[in-house]
């Protein structure tokens, strides 16, 4: 019995921690005198800015997408009828009207696959199914062409739809690519650690914006005729390969994390070089680097209101083409607030997703302030 | 194969880190069921002797054969040796991302093919040889140093070696936690496994060893039987070390 046995070494209960809010505001925000008029000081701030703001966004504003009402406004109140009467072109770009039903279910397949493939519990052989069947549903849908679908060309695909799809080919392709980057730069062949760096060093030195362009406007004048790359075909390969770069250090920065002993052991119980990085390096490092992952999910899926450039709407992009119309272009910032509002709902959502993954995937690793 | 031959040669054995000559000319036969400690100031070369024996270091000079398989450039002959040499390290070195039974399943499971439910049971088989099948579930991170280097050698047991390999196994351990070490290893020298033992450990040395093997500055200085070795030190450098590992 252990219990018995600390009673003995006279180990105590560790001291009762005051709880409830008037413990923790004492601790937290009253703790001394600069805290304390902080805390002041921030609270009659927000005591004067929070009702104004509410007024703006909510009581005062303009919710319909009426027009005249909004003009009446004069700016004092946030016009939200910009974003009712021009959600569907914000969310679907140029996508043909009638037909936005289209990327609206592809868009919701894609997603919920994403759940599903969110959960550890989940990564088995049939998620490789489900996918084999949700992205060429999804292509099949923003496509058309089959199925009495019109066909709609990929120069019209936009809004949010054209935002996931890019950031979800570039960087679940990336990865992989990246992880081979990575190995062939520590590998002991000279060749293709030199073939690896060059590639990593030559891509870092060029910005994506470029690789847009190239893939864009030169690379069609460079193919034969024959050999047409569709646009976004060419855009996605782009931001891929840009990418797959930058996923190269980050993963190399974790295999350079491991202990040499890690590779020892392995190679002493006679694991081959594939099955050490398979079994024992990868799973160590790809799991000490998915805060750098998360840093490049997050830009990619922001970087991708670049392919505006190249003549694609991507949400941002979307919102540019909202704003031409001259009825509506003074209620910029009640659109920019709705974007950002959609890229916010992403982006925290994913951040929060790979620190919950982080924590799962990593219980192995002992942190500070978590009992062994 | 001819049970009488050594299962370890080592012939005219060279190595140079860089400039630094870490191995001269060993010369080096080990027996079947062999007991071997070797022994000797730091930077003696006698980690990197072992280490050569499996090829975690490359020597430059000189042929090594295990079990009548020459180690060559040729992979496979590296891992054919690695699977009948298992190595026990100064720092354990387990797979912190795998349970205690992941860690030595892996071997059987991907080295030799065994199905996983068989080889987790032979995992679980030699986790209780090393009184330690209690903590099957568990990562290693959650375990005492002790127990950690039990569950190392309970890996590389799993692969059923011919030689097993020690490089300071005790060395990381704090004082208490040596002797539950030094007791599986004298166990598993109670059974006839052939081990070579790098170690500063002089009681094992004495107790358990057929021969002790004192190196110094890259050279097999001197080897004898351990009652030998320890009452008769004929060499000064080995009469030297001796004075200050032993207890007076």
């Amino acid at each position: 019995m252990p219990g018995t046995a600390e009673a003995l070494a006279g180990a105590r209960l560790p001291p009762v921690r005051r709880r409830g809010p008037w413990a923790w505001a004492r601790a937290n925000l009253f703790a001394t005198v600069p805290s304390t008029i902080a805390t002041v000081v921030f609270a009659a701030t927000l005591a004067r800015a929070l009702p104004r703001i509410a007024r703006w966004a909510v009581t005062g504003a303009v919710w319909s997408a009426d027009y005249d009402a909004c003009r009446q406004l004069a700016y004092r109140a946030a016009c939200w009828g910009f974003v009712a009467e021009k959600h569907r072109l914000i969310l679907f770009g140029r996508y043909p009207y009638p037909e936005q039903w289209r990327p609206l279910v592809g868009t919701l397949l894609v997603v919920a696959a994403l759940g599903a493939s969110a959960h550890p519990r989940c990564w088995r052989r049939w998620l490789v199914a489900v996918w084999a069947v949700v992205l060429p549903a999804f292509l099949v849908l923003m496509g058309g062409g089959v199925l009495g679908l019109t066909p709609v060309e990929t120069g019209l695909w936009g809004g949010l739809p054209l935002t996931i799809l890019l950031t979800l080919v570039g960087v679940s392709i990336s990865i992989p690519i990246g992880v081979v980057l990575a190995l062939a730069r520590r590998s002991k062949l000279p060749f293709l650690r030199a073939a690896a760096t060059l590639y990593i060093e030559m891509v870092r030195g060029v910005p994506l914006i470029t690789v847009l362009f190239v893939a864009s406007f030169v690379m069609p004048l460079m193919l034969p005729r024959q050999a047409r790359i569709d646009v976004l075909t060419r855009i996605a390969a782009g931001i891929t390969l840009f990418q797959a770069a930058y996923m190269a250090e980050v993963v190399r920065g974790g295999l350079q994390a491991l202990p040499r002993g890690q590779h020892e052991a392995a190679a002493s119980i006679g694991l081959s070089w594939w099955q050490t990085q398979r079994r024992v390096i990868l799973p160590q490092a790809l799991v000490l680097v998915i805060p750098s992952f998360v840093n490049s999910l997050l830009s990619v899926f922001m970087d991708t209101s670049l392919v505006t450039v190249v003549s694609m709407y991507d949400l941002t992009g979307a919102l540019r083409l909202a704003l031409g119309d001259p009825r509506w272009r003074n209620f910029f910032l009640e659109g920019y607030l709705f974007v950002g509002a959609v890229y916010f709902t992403c982006c925290f959502g994913m951040s929060r997703y790979s620190a919950w993954l982080e924590r799962r995937l990593g219980r192995w690793i002992s942190r500070p302030g978590t009992s062994r | 194969m001819n049970a009488a031959a050594p299962i370890i040669e080592l012939a005219g054995v060279n190595k140079w880190f860089g400039k630094f000559h870490a191995l001269k000319d060993i010369d080096l036969q080990i027996a079947r069921g062999e007991r071997v400690v070797v022994c000797g100031p730091s930077g003696s070369g006698k980690s990197t002797l072992i280490r050569c024996i499996n090829r975690l270091e490359e020597n430059q000079e000189g042929r090594i054969v295990v079990d009548g398989i020459e180690l060559t450039e040729d992979l496979r002959s590296v891992e054919r040796i690695r699977r009948e040499v298992g190595m026990v390290f100064q720092q354990f070195n387990l797979f912190p991302h795998l349970t205690v039974l992941e860690n030595v399943a892996l071997g059987p499971q991907f080295v030799l093919h065994t199905p996983r439910r068989d080889a987790e049971a032979s995992a679980l088989q030699q986790l209780e040889r090393v009184r330690i099948g209690d903590q099957a579930a568990k990562y290693p991170g959650q375990l005492s140093g002790g127990q950690q280097q039990r569950v190392a050698i309970a890996r590389a047991l799993c692969m059923r070696p011919k030689v097993m390999l020690f490089d300071e196994p005790t060395s990381a351990l704090d004082p208490e936690m040596v002797k539950e070490v030094l007791d599986v290893m004298l166990e598993l020298a109670t059974e006839g496994m052939t081990m070579v033992v790098v170690t500063h450990e002089m009681g094992f040395a004495r107790s358990v060893a057929d021969r002790v093997i004192f190196m110094d500055e890259g050279r097999i200085v001197e080897q004898n039987p351990p009652r030998e070795f320890f009452a008769n030190p004929r060499n000064e450098r080995t009469r030297d070390f001796l004075a200050k590992v032993l207890p007076r």
